[in-house]
């Protein structure tokens, strides 16, 4: 039951990324095109996004389970630190050179796009990277003495 | 700074990111998750025992989406994506963006979806810097 709903969710996740055009990097990075022809759909999207998102999560901030009874996963982390910042600056310069992040990559890449393919190989092992990385430096023991950070 | 009328999508876009705070919702409140695909894709490298079904379900969703959506979208909805990128700006792209999202605990959907609808300060920080490096990016390739 729970499976049918993650892939439901999963489906009408990617019915929006291509609903909205945000599958089309050229529309992503047109809105990023600040002294450019500007296209402010990005915007749109995000602002409808969390216009339905701030209720969902009022509601979840009140509630201590999930409407089936489980845990809900909310994000503890409340430092901002260097890797947030390092990280979403690197983040941000791959996003405006390609015009690709995750989901509309992963979406593209279903869709046939080989670049799109291409960019989510690329994608996966920088995240391996980061792992081997992360796991290999000192930030080790401190990571392991708390939960993962979360968004 | 001139507003490109051609490629400007008010209505489709405000639809389809209602749908993305839709399904935001619903991995809330049902499933206990907060949806960031950097995230999700993320836990599926070296996983712990039993956090992995609910990322699959999720991603084969995704991956049936472009089908069925070709099934119910009006004919010719879809205009072909403009990919400018190389191959070589591709690869180094999908390093960075997979790198960047991991150090900096989630992307668009995560910090920029989940986290500024939960009002979170990290990630309203996490978004402010990606959208500079984005803005920024995009005037070095097409203005430089």
């Amino acid at each position: 039951m729970t499976r049918a709903i993650e892939f439901l969710v999963g489906l009408l996740f990617g019915w929006g990324l291509l609903l909205s055009g945000m599958t089309d990097p050229g529309k992503v990075q047109g809105f990023l095109d600040l002294f450019g022809a500007w296209d402010p759909s990005l915007a749109v999207v995000m602002g409808g996004a969390i216009a339905v998102g701030f209720f969902a999560f009022l509601l979840a901030r009140k509630r201590s389970t999930t409407f089936m009874g489980g845990v809900l996963h909310m994000p503890r982390s409340r430092d901002i630190d260097k890797p947030l910042v390092v990280g979403s600056l690197i983040f941000g310069a791959g996003w405006g050179l390609a015009g690709f992040c995750p989901g509309p990559a992963i979406v593209s890449m279903a869709s046939g796009q080989a670049k799109a393919l291409v960019f989510v190989l690329a994608m996966l092992a920088g995240m391996l990277l980061f792992k081997l990385l992360d796991e290999a430096g000192p930030r080790r023991q401190r990571r392991l003495s708390r939960p993962p950070a979360g968004p | 700074m001139s507003l490109d009328w051609t490629h400007f999508t008010p209505w489709a876009s405000l639809a389809g990111g209602v749908l993305l705070g839709i399904a935001s919702a619903i991995f809330i409140l049902v499933n206990g998750r907060i949806l960031g695909i950097s995230g999700i894709v993320g836990g599926l490298l070296g996983p712990k025992p039993g956090d992995t079904g609910w990322r699959i379900a999720f991603l084969l969703g995704m991956l049936a989406a472009p089908a069925t959506f070709a099934l119910l979208a009006p004919a010719g909805f879809l205009s072909a994506p403009r990919i400018g990128a190389g191959y070589g700006a591709v690869i180094a792209a999908g390093l960075m963006v997979g790198f960047g999202t991991r150090y900096g605990s989630g992307c668009t959907s995560g910090h920029g979806v989940c986290g500024l609808s939960r009002l979170s300060p990290r990630s309203l920080v996490a978004t402010l810097a990606f959208m500079a490096t984005g803005f920024l990016t995009v005037f070095l390739i097409r203005h430089l």
